[in-house]
């Protein structure tokens, strides 16, 4: 399957939908579509060989050796499965749409192809411009169709998204420049064979600038605050699709670009990105115990979720570093169930305020039961892929510089992250306790189950964590492959 | 079939005055017919452009070559003026019903044919500039450029906000135009040149005074940052801009200033071994940076923001002008008249029917979903999302200014980056998010539905595929 033609189609389909063609069919259609090509690619992989796989290239400036490249490897490959589960899910999970029908799938639409778009990019500018391809759908999908105080989270979430991406452009430009005028360019794979060439300033410098323009995109503490407040007004495909794959963009780009191209640099700054991550962990997660709003619990929640994606990130260690990946990818299929029943139980009853929420349980067995997979899935017990990434991450967190006779900071970090299981289960499960256990107030008796037909997608989400929970080797053979390379120097 | 370089300029100047000849004889004719004769003359020098001899290596001494250069740079701004001319003819014509209301005259066509005909000699003045390397024939063609903009600014004159600004831009301009004599006269004081190379040749001798001679730049630096919106000498846009018809805000935002980079790119190069200069610049790309984007925050009209959005541009421009980066502020140049210009046209065919503040484009998504398009797309790269021509003239500046690690620029850059997003996107909610004030459909002309539509592909496909401007360049 041409890589092309999954990349562009959502766009293209996106502009079709605007000029008129039936907007639910069409998305439906063609969201499916995606999810069985990408089926198909993952079937297609050869696992094992290094480098990337299918690769396109089209010159588009020969000046500044900008292509329009695509191709994929193991670790594109397992974000543009994710992607496409999650656009199909949001798609269909996509109720009635009161006003501006067409827009809003188009809005889905064009979110998802900027996803599929960046991921599967070679070249930097691709890679930088599909992602902010994002930008003006997410400020109309909240701003159109939210909820609550939608108007001051459009623009939190635009200025902030926006200063992210242009620290991030600088960061890219330097990465640019900084490497001799004949092996300047702006694809991937060239970058990181001329790596050994940027200098160690050069490199730390660079890193700091990549780690603060993808941190605010991954809301990094103390860059979180744009993230509850937009997906707790976001509509519920919207916060699937942004929570679930968007943000997930900005953890790609540091496994992508900024640990493989500035080993140095990251080396330099890990102190740093420890520390924050544990805001992340900690302080976000004592944060989302005290929410009393269903759709803010699980805001922080998914910022919470960030902070052990980092340590992988941070823990330089192969196995670390993949289970990181399996994290992306499992808190992508949680998150995006998550919000898709909070956005059902909002259209049901009308609040997510927890104390006037209660005993759904009795009403909503489908629903209850869904959140319940989902919300086990999200603290990491075992049998869900996230529990595979959690050990995944600790284990190798804590392997770097391992010595028994003393803790150094990372295996602090790894001590303190193992509490943040701990934080997740208590809100969790209080949640899911207030929500769906205990009496039920009379003005809910009202609410119905879930639609017959969403068993699908909530199906091949729930099949998805499960199948990864139990047969982890068969994400990892796909995502070690390229996590390998970065080691290779390291004994 | 070859045509040298000033033969355009020749061609435009007789097409202006063949318009205003036909206009004064023949009074029966519907005087928009002028402005379509305009626009297809213009088209067809724009093509005659292509097919151009190249200048004189070695140039004669006492030859029209001495004040006047056919290079790149030239050529490529000769074109762009010719394409600015061309969109803002097209806007005039939607403009006409407001022109025969606002001008007194015994018919009611009175005054559309100087109307039509004006922008014509400001086209001549813009070419002509773009290949002036003499400052005599800088200050010539500028005043050219500026005589015809004094008609044009007041030209709806019986709107007292037209004549207050038609005032303004008359005073502050002549001043301008007087520091610009004044510095020249003290460069020719210390070199005894007025050619530019020869100015430069001049000042590289090291017992020359550099003192005199960087006060005099000095000078023409205010006069040019006063036609380039920059700040200190920024005090008339807003008000002219508000004031004048739109066609000619549009004119004067996109034609002025591109006119004026050119000339700073052309006037800096010989003063650029003096680091006093630098300096400067970079004070004054900062100031203007802050303040356009941080007065465009609280703006409600949009003739107003976009005011204040051109001297926030000029800002990200004179960024290119501190790192001499002549490809950059080209380029920015091209994706700024596509996005400046479109959002002009919207503004006049939407401003006719409810107004031109940004709450009259409440619910434009509703009444006219191919004008909301437009504008979102104009907006989205005025602000400088990928995909489109202006995050590319952003990427280039940005990458310029890397290269020559002028670090406060790129920190002050990206914050002002941020406003614009804030700002851009206020006309965006307008039009998307807002209830609409009324359910009648916008009416559209033919002709201005075709010339947005190329503007909103060109913005799009330049986004994605600069090369054909690098080229051009080159």
């Amino acid at each position: 399957m041409n890589l092309l033609i999954i990349v562009l189609l959502p766009i293209l389909a996106a502009i079709a939908i605007l000029l008129g063609a039936p907007a639910r069919r069409t998305a439906l259609f063609i969201a499916a579509f995606i999810v069985t090509a990408t089926l198909l690619l993952y079937s297609g992989f050869e696992a094992g060989q290094p480098g990337f796989q299918r690769v396109t290239s089209y010159s588009i400036s020969s000046d500044w050796k900008i292509n329009f490249a695509l191709g994929i490897d193991g670790f594109s490959l397992v974000m543009l499965l994710l992607t496409a589960v999650v656009t199909f899910a949001a798609v269909w999970f996509t109720g009635k749409i009161a006003q501006h029908e067409h827009a809003f799938y188009a809005c889905l639409l064009l979110i998802a192809g900027g996803a599929l778009g960046a991921f599967a990019s070679l070249d930097l500018f691709f890679f930088y411009a599909f992602h902010e391809l994002a930008l003006i759908p997410t400020f109309l999908l909240i701003g159109i169709w939210g909820t609550g105080n939608r108007q001051a989270a459009a623009w939190k979430i635009t200025i902030y998204l926006a200063t992210g991406s242009f620290i991030l452009l600088l960061g890219l430009l330097m990465l640019y420049r900084s490497v001799p005028e004949a092996a300047r360019t702006f694809d991937i794979r060239d970058l990181q064979k001329v790596a050994g060439l940027i200098p160690a300033d050069a490199q730390s410098n660079i890193f700091l600038l990549l780690l603060i323009g993808f941190g605010i995109l991954v809301s990094l503490f103390p860059f979180h605050t744009w993230a509850p407040e937009a997906y707790a007004s976001a509509p519920a495909p919207a916060a699937m699709l942004h929570a679930g794959v968007l943000k997930k963009f900005g953890l790609y780009g540091l496994l992508r670009v900024a640990i493989p191209i500035l080993p140095e640099g990251a080396q330099h700054w890990s102190t740093l990105l420890i520390v924050l991550l544990l805001g992340n962990i900690i302080y976000i997660g004592l944060v989302t115990i005290a929410q009393k709003r269903l759709d803010w619990m699980l805001g922080y929640s998914s910022v919470m979720h960030m902070g052990y994606i980092f340590l992988g990130i941070a823990s330089g260690t192969l196995l670390g570093t993949s289970g990181a990946a399996v994290l992306i990818f499992a808190h992508g299929i949680s998150i995006a169930l998550l919000f898709g029943i909070t956005g059902e139980i909002r259209q049901r009853t009308g609040t997510l305020v927890l104390s006037e929420l209660g005993g759904l349980g009795k009403i909503m067995p489908r629903a209850a039961f869904a959140f319940g997979l989902a919300a086990f899935a999200s603290i990491g017990l075992p049998g869900f892929a996230n529990f595979t990434g959690e050990v995944m991450v600790l284990f190798g967190a804590f392997r770097n510089g391992a010595n028994p006779e003393r803790f150094r900071i990372y295996q602090i970090a790894t001590v303190l992250g193992l509490w943040g299981v701990v934080i997740s289960a208590v809100y969790m499960l209080r949640t899911y306790r207030s929500v769906f256990m205990g009496t039920m107030r009379e003005s809910l008796s009202g609410a119905t189950d879930l639609r017959r037909s969403l068993r699908l997608p909530i199906g091949l989400l729930v099949a998805m964590t499960v199948w990864f929970g139990f047969f982890p080797q068969s994400f990892v053979r796909i995502v070690t492959p390229t996590f390998k390379t970065y080691f290779s120097s390291k004994p | 079939m070859t045509i040298s370089a000033p033969t355009l300029e020749i061609a435009v100047l007789v097409l202006g005055v063949l318009i205003l000849l036909v206009e004064a004889f023949a009074d029966r004719i519907d005087k928009r017919s002028l402005a379509f004769a305009a626009i297809l003359g213009l088209a067809a020098v724009f093509v005659a452009s292509f097919f151009l001899t190249p200048a004189p290596v070695e140039v004669p001494a006492g030859s029209l070559w001495n004040f006047y250069t056919a290079d790149a740079l030239a050529i490529f701004f000769k074109r762009f003026a010719l394409v600015a001319t061309i969109f803002v003819l097209i806007m005039m014509v939607d403009c006409a019903p407001i022109v025969r209301e606002s001008v007194p005259g015994t018919t009611h066509q009175s005054g559309l044919g100087e109307f039509f005909a004006l922008p014509v000699f400001t086209c001549v003045g813009l070419m002509w500039m773009a290949s002036a390397i003499d400052f005599v024939m800088i200050f010539v063609s500028l005043e050219l450029v500026t005589m015809s903009f004094y008609v044009l600014v007041s030209f709806t004159r019986r709107n007292p906000a037209t004549l207050e600004a038609g005032v303004k831009y008359l005073i502050l301009s002549a001043l301008s135009t007087g520091f610009l004599v004044y510095g020249i006269t003290w460069v020719f004081g210390v070199t005894g040149q007025t050619n530019l190379a020869r100015v430069a040749a001049a000042l590289s001798d090291p017992a020359i005074e550099s003192g005199p001679a960087l006060f005099g730049m000095v000078l023409v630096l205010v006069a040019l940052g006063f036609k380039i919106a920059a700040v200190p000498f920024q005090l008339w846009v807003p008000d002219v801009y508000q004031g004048a018809p739109t066609p000619v805000t549009a004119y004067l935002s996109v034609g002025s200033k591109a006119a004026g980079f050119v000339v700073l790119l052309r006037v800096l190069q010989p003063f650029f071994m003096l680091p006093q200069m630098e300096r400067l610049l970079v004070v004054m790309a900062l100031l203007t940076l802050v303040y356009g984007n941080l007065a465009a925050l609280p703006q409600s009209n949009l003739k107003r923001l976009l005011a204040y959005s051109s001297i926030a541009h000029a800002g990200y421009l004179l960024i290119g002008v501190v790192c001499l980066a002549g490809e950059a502020i080209a380029f920015y140049l091209v994706s700024y008249l596509l996005m400046t210009l479109l959002s002009f046209a919207v503004l006049i065919v939407v401003a006719k029917q409810t107004g031109d503040n940004i709450e009259d484009f409440n619910g434009l998504a509703k009444r006219s979903p191919f004008l909301a398009f437009a504008m979102m797309i104009a907006m989205a790269s005025l602000a400088g999302v990928p995909f489109t021509a202006g995050f590319l003239g952003k990427f280039y500046i940005f990458d310029a200014a890397i290269r020559y690690h002028q670090t406060s620029l790129l920190v002050v850059g990206v914050i002002t980056v941020a406003c614009g997003f804030y700002y851009y996107l206020k006309v965006v909610r307008a039009m998307y998010w807002e209830t609409s004030v009324s359910d009648v459909a916008v009416p559209l002309s033919g002709l201005s539905r075709a010339a947005m539509t190329a503007m909103v592909a060109a913005i799009v496909f330049l986004g994605v595929y600069p090369q054909p401007i690098l080229n051009a360049l080159r």
